[in-house]
């Protein structure tokens, strides 16, 4: 069923949308030959409705949460209002180019200004800058901050970081592209960090420690305020994974904890679309030791007109992200978000999301699953552990991940973090209803029956999904990256 | 309580499953010296209308002023139905395609997408994309480090005609890593580099970084500077406006054995300036580089059926895999960026986006031909240009100048003094097939009304 | 239960060691190693004329969803390498004490015999690995 030709498998030679190409000469006579193009790129040659139809149908073989319930963990896939949307691409906003004078985007300014606002109270920070395009840009820019930080007061030999064992790969990895070697912390039972490990790493070579509370483990770190001790005692800096921060939105601010750099992904707590991998935005806040160093540009207001702070303002600063100073479109789809919502409303993201997170582990248990910290409170997600069924029934996460499919709902994330086997990180968050809640923690009950009883129903699932399980090994063994099936190769 | 579909009721029965007495009690983990956060400062929540009618005033409060700015985000017709489909919920709202089989739609995109820039680029591979164009260049810069282990050098040969901020953070995200970034003059008189004036003996180099067209809009002579490089073990960068490469020579097939890596600002694309962003950048390379290339990349398999499908591959380079070993911190890309330049790029096909680059062109060409007979203005580099170039004005101060035209509803160009302390007298404008004969004539109109005060 | 030859040496990473008898030794990763990565799909290999040293990464192994560094069991240069590993990546899951070997090493002069181990003590150390 349903095999899905590429667009360059509907192209024919010659056909043309000349609603879209405009006339021109065949070949400009003012550019040296040796400088041109022999003939044009091989793209496809189709007809507008041809694309239309291709893209509508491709999209349909997507699961999305605009069509299905979607709970991965770490990942926060909550409703997407759609005014940010349409919001954010009224013609003023879309159609500025990014050098215009300050004087022609007052309106953008004005909301981006806003936004460092609210991020900088609802975190506890002091200071923002939404020049970061991803989390994992905004994680560079808060330890490349720390590094100028120590740099500047002759505090160079300082160059670890410090990560628990839970961490996203993405902390490690910007610790080293900052230029640092990454050392990771153990875990204890319970989900905390190991408070004697920590100690024991700590030292004149600390520059900092990354941390996300709520950790990966979908448990809060309990012990904060005595690791922002250990961590400031030795001379180091806490960083503030944002990875989570829908969790504690509106109860408990980063800031207040200790942390002395955040990032936020405002494509997970604020609502802005994951638009199948991006983009996102990830704003770094600071506290006042780190203010000078934030990256730019950065929004001021002096009396009633905005403009862009830049090297001249902040010749500290650790320099510039991107060409033009962020994922604009992203912002304002966030600050439409933040204003819908207001105080009132963020403070009820933490406690809905919450909810719903203790109340489907508490069905999940009820169906005889296990959660990997029984003891814990759930946060805005929790783990689950299939490895009696992998033990037993030899019907893996995997297997539980795919058969999930097969009833409409997306997988959670599956074997990450790493510590828990064969588990699923649930995240439901609070734009959920509960009857969905419900089909979900039935949906599970039946494939444990299934795996049961007919467990290679299971292990060969999905079943009705446009295409069967993949044979990943074939894909990165005999790697095909770009089609080759016609004669248009440059 | 927006976007929160819970009734009383249920929440009374949720609280009941899970045996707790009420919401508060659920966060009883967290230290209660720590709650109490005070978020007095931020508004209070408001009714979609009245968001509504802040966000129309505000964006109209935004003019439109008629747009000769480029310098590295350009005005292109936008097919209506690139962004029609790619705001699809089906598109907009789905995650990063873990869940392959779940994924197809993306999936698929995205692979047609890698096909599309490996011939736009005519090069072997593509990956799903990274977050601009600048971003891009600082990641090719550590991959050609990664890649060219032969050269034992961390030094990387940078143009001074690369567009200054892709310069500056470039330096922002390589300079942890030992990574020293040697710069280039270009030719006073042609606004590019001389190849006949490059060091006979560079020294150690991990690579050159090549811009075409470079920031002045100039041409560059890429076949003798990639032939240059190489000789000298280099591996070469290319920094390109994927527009104007439907046009010009592809850097796959720069000098004799084209450019290493190739890489640049997706927006032009079918994607808006939008004040700046979300835009995509692309990367490219030939295939024996292809395990040290960051970010997403996306296969072709099948499945248990012998059915075709795609799946995200090369993994094991990534974060959340290698962790610190990976190639790059970068997991988000801009996906939703890369679902409209890909249907952008299927609409205008292959002739389309070469009558597209061929018009800005001819209209920039219109334009100095109009400019021709005004007295103090004068084309300042002698190199051809693709649709930007660098105007030389006397009599007025730039800023000065294009303060005047922007009364006059129309944004004249950038002043290159800021970035080029020697170019003091001129700015950099740009035509793409956007702009109208009367839009030129309006150009020349305001710039002679702006000299003549 | 894996397959541990008796006549080779093994480190605690997994990787074995044979001795060729020409001052030289062939080293791999253990059939106990491939099982617990999954079906390989590429195998990065150092240089021919590269310094190894006991202890320190000197390859490579990928699969789908891990990738993990091999360490030199010895100090030494490597003099050979399993070229056929860069078409053929599943012999290390298909062989791996055979065609699937990654790379020879022609022992350092002042190499020391290093902490390596037998078979009998290495099938203790996987027991007791997988009992945890």
């Amino acid at each position: 069923m349903n095999e899905s030709p590429l667009i360059f498998e509907q192209s024919r030679p010659g056909r043309r949308n000349p609603a879209h190409a405009p006339e021109a000469p065949a070949r400009p006579v003012d550019m040296p030959a040796e400088l041109l193009r022999e003939a044009p790129p091989a793209l496809p040659e189709v007809s507008e409705m041809q694309v239309v139809r291709h893209y509508t149908r491709l999209s349909q073989r997507n699961f999305a949460i605009d069509t299905q319930f979607y709970p991965l963990g770490s990942c926060t896939m909550k409703y997407n209002p759609r005014a940010c949307n349409t919001l954010a691409m009224l013609p003023g906003f879309l159609g500025r180019h990014p050098l215009a004078p300050v004087a022609t985007g007052q309106g953008l300014l004005a909301c981006l200004f806003e936004l460092q606002e609210i991020l900088k109270t609802v975190t506890g920070m002091q200071g923002v800058s939404l020049a970061p395009m991803a989390g994992a840009q905004g994680e560079f820019a808060g330890i490349a901050m720390i590094r100028a930080y120590h740099d500047a007061r002759g505090d160079t030999a300082r160059r670890e970081i410090l990560v628990p064992d839970a961490a996203h790969g993405t902390n490690p990895a910007t610790a080293v592209m900052c230029g640092y070697t990454a050392r990771e912390i153990p875990t204890d039972a319970q989900g905390d960090v190991d408070l004697e490990a920590l100690r024991a790493a700590v030292g004149p070579q600390t520059a900092g420690l990354m941390l996300t509370n709520p950790s990966t483990l979908g448990v809060f770190e309990r012990r904060i305020i005595e690791i922002a001790g250990i961590v400031h005692e030795a001379g180091g800096l806490l960083y503030y994974d944002g990875a989570n921060l829908n969790a504690i939105l509106g109860k408990v601010r980063p800031g207040d904890m200790g942390f002395d750099v955040i990032h936020l992904n405002l494509h997970k707590t604020f609502s802005t679309p994951h638009g199948g991998g991006g983009p996102g935005a990830g704003p770094v806040g600071v506290g006042e030791r780190l203010l000078p160093y934030l990256p730019l540009p950065i929004v001021a207001r002096e009396g009633e007109t905005y403009r862009w702070l830049e090297e001249s303002d902040r010749p500290h600063s650790i320099g510039r992200l991107s060409a033009f100073g962020g994922n604009m479109g992203v912002l304002l789809r966030a600050y439409v978000y933040a204003r819908l919502l207001g105080r009132e409303g963020m403070e009820r993201v933490a406690e809905y999301a919450t909810l719903n997170a203790n109340y489907l582990m508490a069905r999940l248990r009820e169906a005889g699953f296990e959660p990997a910290f029984p003891e814990r409170r759930a946060t805005h997600e929790f783990i689950i552990t299939l490895r009696r069924q992998a033990r037993e029934l030899g019907v893996n996460a995997m297997d539980f991940a795919k058969r999930l499919l097969d009833h409409g709902m997306h997988a959670p994330t599956t074997y990450f973090p790493l510590l828990v086997p064969e588990c699923f990180l649930i995240e439901p968050t609070e734009t959920e209803d509960k009857a969905t809640l419900d089909a979900f923690a039935a949906a599970m009950a039946a494939i444990q029956h299934e795996a049961e009883t007919r467990p290679e129903t299971v292990k060969t699932a999905p079943h009705t999904l446009p295409v069967r399980r993949l044979d990943d090994v074939r894909a990165a063994r005999e790697l095909d990256l770009v089609w080759e099936g016609d004669e248009g190769k440059p | 309580m927006p976007f929160i579909p819970h009734t009383e009721d249920e929440v009374r029965e949720m609280l009941a499953a899970i045996g707790a007495p009420d919401i508060e009690a659920l966060f009883d983990e967290i230290p209660h010296t720590l709650r109490g956060a005070d978020l007095s400062a931020i508004p209070a929540g408001l009714g979609e209308q009245a968001v509504s009618r802040l966000m129309r005033t505000r964006a109209a409060a935004d003019r439109q002023p008629l747009c000769f700015l480029g310098a590295g985000a350009y005005e292109h017709h936008i097919p209506a139905a690139v962004w029609e489909i790619t705001t699809r919920g089906e598109y907009y709202t789905a995650y990063t395609p873990y869940q392959a089989e779940a994924s197809q739609g993306t999936l698929q995109l995205l692979y047609e997408y890698q096909t599309m820039m490996a011939r736009l680029m005519a090069m072997e591979v593509s990956n799903a994309s990274l977050y601009d164009g600048a971003s891009a260049l600082a990641e090719a810069v550590l991959m050609a480090v990664r890649a060219n282990r032969a050269a034992k050098s961390r030094r990387i040969l940078m143009p001074a005609s690369v567009h200054p901020r892709y310069r500056q953070v470039v330096q922002t995200i390589v300079r942890h890593q030992g990574i020293e970034l040697v710069s280039l003059d270009f030719d006073a008189g042609q606004g590019r580099l001389d190849p006949d004036s490059l060091p006979g003996d560079p020294g150690p180099c991990a690579a050159l970084v090549i811009p075409q067209p470079n920031f002045f809009g100039c041409l560059e002579q890429v076949d003798a500077l990639t032939d240059w490089a190489h000789r000298h073990k280099m591996l070469v960068i290319a920094v390109v406006n994927p527009l104007a490469m439907a046009l010009l020579k592809p850097p796959g097939q720069w000098g004799a054995r084209g450019a290493d890596i190739a890489c640049g600002e997706g927006q032009p694309l079918g994607v808006p300036l939008a004040s700046g962003g979300p835009y995509f950048g692309f990367m490219c390379c030939r295939r024996a580089h292809m395990r040290q290339m960051p970010g997403r990349i996306v296969g072709r398999t099948i499945d248990l059926d012998g059915r075709t499908g795609y799946s995200l591959t090369l993994q094991a380079r990534e974060q959340h895999i290698r962790r610190s070993k990976a190639t790059s911190n970068i997991c988000t890309n801009q996906g939703l960026m890369v679902t409209a330049a890909t249907i952008y790029m299927a609409l205008l096909g292959g002739e389309g986006l070469r009558r597209t680059a061929a018009a800005c062109h001819d209209g920039m060409g219109a334009l100095l031909h109009r400019l021709a007979d005004v007295p103090g203005v004068a084309q300042h580099f002698t190199a051809p240009a693709f649709h930007e170039t660098v105007l030389r004005i006397e009599g007025r101060p730039v800023e000065k100048v294009l303060a005047a035209m922007a009364e006059d509803g129309l944004l004249g160009g950038l002043a290159l003094a800021p970035h080029y302390p020697a170019l003091a007298d001129t700015l950099l404008v740009c035509v793409t097939e956007a702009r109208s004969g009367e839009d030129l004539d309006a150009y020349v109109d305001a710039l002679r009304r702006a000299l003549a005060v | 239960m894996s397959e541990i030859p008796s006549g080779l040496k093994y480190a605690k990473t997994h990787e074995w060691v044979e001795e060729l008898h020409d001052g030289t030794v062939r080293v791999g990763i253990t059939d106990h190693a491939q099982e617990l990565l999954g079906d390989m799909v590429f195998v990065e290999l150092p240089e021919v004329g590269a310094a190894v040293h006991a202890g320190q990464e000197c390859a490579v192994v990928e699969s789908v969803k891990a990738a993990s560094d091999v360490y030199s069991p010895v100090d030494g240069e490597v003099v050979a390498v399993n070229e056929r590993l860069a078409d053929s990546p599943e012999l290390v899951n298909q062989d791996p004490y055979g065609d699937g070997w990654i790379m020879q090493v022609r022992l350092a002069d002042d190499a020391e015999p290093g902490e390596l181990m037998g078979a009998d003590d290495y099938a203790a150390m996987v027991e007791s690995e997988e009992a945890e």
